[in-house]
């Protein structure tokens, strides 16, 4: 008999949280148990009332007491998350999928290219790369946002500017904006990184990571050191629901991370 | 392994001992002009003398002037609305005083024993235990019905026009996963069952309806039949490269071509013994404190099964076609080492514009070739 | 400064790094070294494209004006990008605006005198339209994805 459901989700407390942008809310939660997971992974999210929704997990792996997530309201159980107070419960399933590639990244150069909220799923990748520099090459973040309002982690983003390379460039700002304006791939030099061992870790609008990889790819970056974390709807993120597949992969299990290599013939084509 | 033959009345003691050992029989029983699978506790259910005729889109059940039980093919229900039931109870959560409380729905179901089912859902079940048992996460109600199911499968030794198992592997005869398989005998003179007990081992189900060791002769005669089966499928596909073609040809204008005709009922989906996609809906009730999450089957081709924020990746009906097709023959190697289909016709038959899935993979084989 | 100084930094810098000697020679026949301050126009759209400008120093704007409307930013430049391509096809008019955002050091190249330069030597011609290709390209990609609003919240 099997007696565990990957189905039913676990309580959780919210302890805080925490306005980051107009639209965009950080939320710490406390579990029964500490929670582990590695970066990159996410976990199902349930509201009593509105349902469920796939959301990465923000937080820093060495600490498991608190589960954060950074949640941008966009649609039913989104809202009902981010109008949730301290003291409310949620229901927690996860973590789910494949994590960056963190286990590949020791004595090389890395470099994080993220698009809007993007960067939520490769903030724990940021933290854990920034606390393992000693072992790794440079380390360098990109980051794309709509507008400088619309930055997430902003406060914290400074102080990667002085840990390591950290460049931002937003679409659109008000006239008195001095910093980058236009396409995130315009910030990818190759005097940050060494293109023939480099760890690239794109997270993004489809799109968005397209323009990234050809930029990569044209400096020589190979597909399988490029990594993408994939979106498309989840239901059970445990493989056996089908919504998420893309192509020959159910991005809740084979992904949310994949390696351009694996997804490449997929890219291009309309609707998979 | 020692065949053994029982005569064909003996059926009914075979549902008798299955309910006295606290099974749900399942079997083929006529209903609203359709063999389907049903709960039944006598022989009598059984659709003695019928057999069905199926073309694309087309299903008639008819009388026949034999006695046989089993002179039909496949219905349109197959174990998975047993095993993996729809409009099913997943857990439930309370929210009383700012506190939440979540729970499992126990599965209070009993046992069920499949009998009479055809080789092509056999295999079927085999393929659905792979993606729901086998994978990192197993499901638990489909885990623990399949667990606990006897199978009691009849091979085919009638072949449907819309049949093509034998280029799966489907069948027709049960080759595994069962706990007695049954092959049907009837001429003018006798009418008898040969049985063969599974690894899992069913001897003991035998006595209940005296079964003997069969002679060489009966055994040739159920061997024959099924060889005769074989010989005549309705339906062929060549199964050479067709997973790397689909994979290939994505963009090939013949999708545009199916997306045409094809009116995205989900019938297919619906009727295939291994699509196993599901969708999950919450109910709540007036007080906002009780919620019911169930699960119901979904289909890809729905328009909101790729709804993500923003729009549905695939919102066109040849994406969704593609989706389907390729999915069954194509990316299912990848994702479980096998085809996802086992040739039992039914998406051809139940398809209300007669799309047929080996005329397409044939298309497809000339056009790109 | 003398040209032998222009043709040092030309030679340097990330637009030109890869071309003969020879080329670059010719090249730095039609340099002149420019400052802009922040806040100037670099350029207007429809105003003639006598020039080009390769960017040593600084940070410039690349954006479209369209009325009721904010300036609609296509690419911010800096060290080692290059401002205009319009010089090279005619009626020779600018295609967007470019703003400094700093005071920025550039080189300033004559259209006029490279294209005749590209005229009488194809292969130095085929260079020079192959670099600016490239630079068409980069700002294609920035225009379509800036058009198309990528990190817009898409509402359920």
């Amino acid at each position: 008999m099997i007696t565990t459901d990957v189905l039913a989700p676990v309580v959780a407390t919210v302890r805080e949280i925490q306005q980051e942008t107009q639209d965009t809310f950080t939320l710490t939660l406390e579990t029964p148990e500490p929670f582990n997971f590695k970066p990159g992974q996410f976990n199902m999210l349930y509201i009593p009332g509105a349902g469920e929704a796939a959301v990465s997990i923000s937080g820093d792996v060495t600490q498991p007491h608190e589960l954060i997530h950074t949640i941008r309201e966009v649609g039913n159980v989104t809202r009902g998350l981010v109008a949730l107070k301290p003291g409310d419960q949620l229901g927690v399933r996860g973590p789910f999928g494949r994590p960056w590639p963190m286990d590949v990244v020791d004595g090389r150069d890395v470099l994080v290219i993220a698009g809007g909220i993007g960067l939520a799923p490769l903030r724990p990748a940021v933290l854990a790369l920034s606390a393992k520099r000693a072992e790794i090459g440079r380390l360098t973040v990109i980051y794309g946002a709509r507008s400088p309002e619309d930055m997430l982690y902003a406060r914290e983003f400074l102080g990667w500017k002085d840990a390591f390379v950290a460049r931002a460039t937003v679409d659109t700002a008000s006239p008195s904006w001095r910093g980058n304006m236009g396409v995130v791939t315009k910030l990818i030099s190759p005097v940050d990184f060494d293109p023939t061992r480099v760890i690239a870790m794109i997270c993004g609008p489809e799109i968005m990571m397209r323009f990234a990889i050809r930029s990569l790819s044209a400096l020589g970056v190979e597909d399988d050191r490029i990594f993408l974390s994939m979106e498309r709807n989840m239901k059970c993120a445990a493989g056996i629901c089908g919504h998420c597949q893309y192509g020959n992969y159910f991005v809740c299990k084979d992904g949310p991370v994949f390696d351009y290599d694996q997804v490449r013939k997929l890219f291009g084509v309309k609707e998979v | 392994m020692q065949v053994y033959r029982f005569e064909a009345d003996a059926l009914n003691a075979l549902i008798a001992t299955l309910r006295e050992r606290g099974y749900k029989v399942i079997a083929p029983t006529p209903m609203d002009g359709a063999v389907v699978l049903g709960e039944i506790t006598d022989a009598g259910q059984l659709p003695r003398g019928y057999c069905d005729e199926q073309e694309k889109g087309v299903y008639r059940l008819k009388k026949t002037d034999r006695d046989a039980f089993f002179d039909f093919n496949v219905g349109p229900r197959s174990p998975k609305r047993y095993l993996f039931p729809t409009n099913h109870v997943l857990w439930r959560s309370r929210q009383e005083n700012g506190r939440l409380e979540i729970y499992s729905e126990s599965d209070d179901e009993k046992p069920f024993a499949f009998l009479g089912i055809r080789p092509c859902e056999m295999k079927a079940v085999a393929v659905q235990d792979r993606v729901l048992s086998k994978g990192p996460f197993a499901d638990r109600i489909y885990s623990n019905r399949r667990q606990k199911a006897l199978f009691i499968p009849v091979d085919c030794t009638r072949a449907g026009k819309t049949c093509f198992c034998t280029s799966m592997g489907g069948g027709p005869e049960a080759t595994e996963g069962y706990h007695l398989a049954l092959t049907e005998v009837i001429d003018e003179n006798r009418h008898f069952f040969l049985a063969r007990p599974g690894e899992e081992n069913s001897v003991n189900l035998l006595e209940c309806m005296q079964a003997v060791p069969a002679t060489a002769e009966e055994i040739k005669q159920g061997r024959d039949l099924i060889e005769k089966t074989a010989a005549c499928m309705g339906r062929e596909v060549n199964t050479a490269g067709v997973a790397e073609m689909l994979a290939e040809y994505r963009d090939h204008p013949h999708w545009e071509e199916i997306g045409k005709r094809c009116m995205n009922c989900t019938n297919c989906t619906m009727v295939c013994p291994t699509c196993f996609c599901f969708e999950v809906e919450d109910h709540n009730d007036l007080t906002g404190q009780n919620t019911e999450r169930t699960r119901q089957w979904d289909s890809c081709f729905n328009l909101s099964f790729t709804y993500q924020h923003g729009g549905s990746v695939r919102h066109t009906n040849k994406a969704r076609y593609r989706q389907w097709l390729t999915h069954k023959f194509s990316a299912w190697h990848d994702q479980f080492g096998e085809s996802g289909c086992v040739g039992c016709g039914r998406c051809i038959t139940w398809c209300p514009v007669g799309i047929d899935v080996t005329e397409e993979i044939q298309m497809f084989q000339e056009k790109t070739s | 400064m003398m040209k032998h100084e222009l043709h040092e930094i030309l030679r340097q810098h990330d637009f030109f790094k890869d071309l003969p000697e020879d080329d670059l020679l010719v090249i730095s026949g039609c340099a002149k070294m420019v400052m802009i301050k922040a806040g100037e126009v670099l350029a207007r759209e429809g105003s003639d494209a006598n020039n080009f400008y390769v960017v040593r120093m600084g940070k410039l704007r690349i954006e479209q004006q369209a009325p009721a409307m904010k300036p609609q930013p296509i690419q911010t430049i800096g060290c080692g990008d290059v401002a205009g391509w319009s010089w090279l096809f005619p009626p020779y008019r600018w295609s967007f605006d470019v703003i400094a955002l700093e005071d920025s050091r550039l080189i300033c190249l004559d259209g006029a005198c490279l294209r005749g330069k590209c005229e009488n030597n194809h292969s130095l011609g085929y260079r020079v339209v192959k670099k600016f290709a490239d630079v068409l390209r980069q700002r294609l990609h920035a225009a379509s994805l800036q058009a198309m609003d990528v990190y817009a919240p898409r509402e359920d």
